[in-house]
């Protein structure tokens, strides 16, 4: 075996020790090998749930009764409804779906327990936020159980025996903002967030360590450019490129699959660039971290998946654990899907989206100055 | 002295850096007047980089203070990168950008008016007109370096500063390297460069010598070899290689080189030298010639480098 030209073991082993030796040295890579499992099993794990409990509910009533009181026992004890105490108005409901801090909306008709005791069988609304079909679906299909065995304890007598047939009231429900529950409606805009996150984080943080690994930023630094200056000079065709993206997501999005545009495009190119701007920076702050390009690639990987996971993209948020609801608060994947959702399909405006701009806004600003200080010490 | 006149370039004392603990850089001074070539020589790892990093402000010092061109290198290190023209170790252009766009990014950077004119005037000096629109990264070596300079002195700084500027470049490059910094220092334009040549250290007026992050010796060419003290003996002939193996180790004789068909024999004390060498002359029975020869820079900086590196040994023996 010892020629030359022949399969040599030795000269196999030695290849393999040296692969060893290197990922060992390479803590980076050696940490996602161990992370990107344990992260993966986690999130999928615990924090995914497509079957989501708990949401919120508001309820506008007319009327007032055992029959009323029975229907929103049920509805909290069936743990798919988290009923906000007391009644609404209808303006008020209406105004939760579109900022989306409501689910569902159930409206009771004026002489709900009137109809309901002579077996009339009063009709109960049922509006839902169904921008997001699958999240509603489950609540919905078990709702006509949920309400008959709850208005079985209520109806004696002769009605009960009508109880225990049809259900005692006529469920009407509003699928909002997405009637016919077309998936598209509400995979294309959150499309939009992901396709941005993934592009514009990565090509920002290539862009100093690529200056960092050729050499030029020491030449960079030695010039009278500021860090600031640098950044922003870096940031900004990054930004345009964006911009681009965006473009041809929204013109695709109506032209290939007929989705809604009820909001302000204003509005929506506002935010856009609110969140292009928060995940370049981001993208750049790697960029002061890792030491190289392949570096620099891992950490908008490791940035990525929990995106992805935990923005209420693919899976519904409100499914998720408290713990993974945090996490997800703070990536700006989670508030710029429910903006754009909000403006193309709920029409939703300025108002009612501040409670996503505003997170967006501290991100960007907090992850500014991090890259900033960052920047600073680089070659010291 | 420490006043910064108008023929100080850069004054600075006491200057120190470390890095995780280990002091890279030791108690440094250093002057430079103006028109003046420095040499920076130092073996690889003496702290000749990371002491141009921090004169031109890419490092923050963790002792010491001075002045680069009249400017305090511990606060105004922003208006200091505005005078100075910093050449890197590496290639530091863009590769991909040709060299007219990486010209014209340099003049962007420094703020330089009338650029399209200095740009054309730059190419032009180097005489890549008909390849300026050639990527920078398809350059030679000698080529890249000759851009490199030009782009470093574009923005018409007072003080130069080269790290190991001619590293893999020819001899004809390097040659035209150093014409063209005499050019410029004659117009005024300050250099301090370091290097491990020791021809290049000829060519400088003065030069520094650092190892462990100390200076250990200054002057002209001459004041260093003559300071030293060392004496050479010029062996030659048919058994100078028995001869390096019975003059190392005795008494006088400190470093034993061949030179081609020369053996250098050198060491401090000239008599004890010649002792050890006509003792070993004896022993092979003739068929060499021993004489006085001069003793070359080289000699002494390896001489210096042993000292140092005991000196460092001794001060920093008690660390972990």
């Amino acid at each position: 075996m010892s020629a030359s030209s022949a399969f040599s073991l030795s000269r196999v082993l030695a290849m393999m020790i040296k692969e060893f030796i290197q990922l060992k040295r390479d803590r980076m890579t050696f940490a996602m090998i161990l992370a990107i499992p344990i992260m993966q099993l986690v999130l999928f794990g615990y924090a995914i749930n497509t079957d989501p409990k708990e949401l919120p509910t508001l309820v506008t009533s007319a009327d007032n009764g055992p029959g009323v009181r029975a229907v929103m026992t049920a509805l909290a004890t069936s743990r798919y409804f988290a009923l906000r105490p007391g009644f609404v108005s209808e303006e008020q409901a209406s105004r939760a779906l579109v900022d989306g801090s409501a689910a569902y909306v159930i409206s009771i008709p004026p002489d709900f327990e009137r109809d309901l005791a002579r077996g009339l069988r009063p009709q109960l609304l049922i509006e839902a936020d169904a921008t997001d079909p699958s999240a509603s679906a489950n609540a919905l299909a078990g709702l006509p159980e949920i309400l008959a065995s709850a208005l079985s304890t209520v109806l004696t007598g002769p009605l009960a025996a009508e109880a225990a047939g049809a259900s005692p009231v006529d469920i009407v429900v509003h699928r909002r903002f997405n009637p016919e529950g077309i998936t598209a409606y509400n995979i294309v805009p959150g499309l939009l967030g992901t396709i941005l996150t993934m592009t514009t984080i990565l090509m920002t943080a290539l862009a100093l360590t690529r200056e960092r690994e050729r050499g030029t930023l020491e030449n960079l630094m030695a010039t009278p450019a500021t860090p600031f200056e640098i950044m922003i000079g870096k940031i900004v065709p990054y930004i345009g490129i964006g911009t681009l993206q965006v473009a041809i997501i929204i013109v695709c999005a109506r032209v290939l699959f007929a989705v809604p545009m009820q909001g302000s495009l204003a509005l929506l190119i506002g935010i856009t660039f609110l969140f292009i701007a928060a995940n370049v920076t981001l993208g750049y702050t790697f960029s002061t971290i890792a030491k190289t390009q392949m570096q620099a690639m891992q950490m908008t990987f490791f940035w990525f998946l929990p995106s992805i996971l935990l923005s209420g993209f693919m899976f519904p948020f409100r499914g998720m654990p408290d713990w993974a609801q945090v996490i997800g608060a703070v990536l700006p994947l989670t508030h710029y899907i429910r903006s754009v959702r909000g403006i193309m399909l709920k029409g939703a405006g300025p108002a009612d989206l501040v409670g996503e701009i505003w997170p967006l806004a501290a991100f960007w600003l907090a992850v500014g100055a991090i890259a900033l200080l960052r920047y600073r010490r680089t070659l010291d | 002295m420490k006043e910064p006149g108008d023929d100080t370039v850069i004054s600075i004392v006491g200057l120190t850096k470390r890095f995780n603990g280990r002091t890279v850089v030791d108690d440094v001074a250093l002057d430079v007047r103006r028109g003046e070539i420095v040499g920076f020589l130092g073996p690889n790892g003496s702290g000749k980089t990371t002491t141009i990093r921090m004169i031109c402000g890419l490092l923050k010092p963790d002792a010491g203070s001075g002045t680069c061109l009249g400017l305090d290198i511990l606060t105004q290190s922003t208006r200091i990168k505005r005078e100075v023209g910093y050449m890197t170790q590496r290639f530091s252009f863009y590769e991909d950008l040709t060299i007219r766009e990486n010209l014209d990014f340099v003049a962007r950077v420094y703020d330089l008016d009338d650029r399209p004119r200095r740009v054309a005037e730059t190419i032009a000096r180097l005489g890549l007109e008909r390849r300026r629109d050639q990527l920078a990264g398809s350059l030679s070596g000698g080529w890249k370096q000759r851009l490199a300079l030009a782009a470093s002195v574009m923005h018409q700084p007072k003080l130069l500063l080269l790290d190991e500027p001619t590293a893999g470049v020819d001899p004809q490059a390097r040659r035209e390297f150093w014409d063209e910094i005499h050019r410029l220092a004659a117009e005024g334009l300050t250099v301090l460069v370091s290097t491990h040549y020791m021809d290049e250290a000829e060519r400088c007026h003065r030069i520094v010598y650092i190892a462990y992050g100390r200076i250990v010796a200054r002057g002209t060419v001459a004041e260093v070899i003559a300071r030293s003290g060392l004496s050479t003996i010029i062996v030659s002939g048919a058994n100078v290689n028995k001869i390096a193996a019975l003059v190392q180790g005795r008494d006088g004789v400190e470093q034993v080189a061949p030179f081609g068909n020369d053996l250098h024999v050198v060491g401090p004390d000239a008599a004890l030298l010649k002792q050890a060498v006509d003792a070993a002359v004896a022993e092979v029975g003739g068929g060499v010639t021993a004489a006085p020869g001069a003793t070359g820079l080289e000699d002494v900086f390896i001489r210096l480098m042993q000292q140092a590196s005991v000196a460092d040994r001794t001060s920093n023996g008690g660390k972990a």
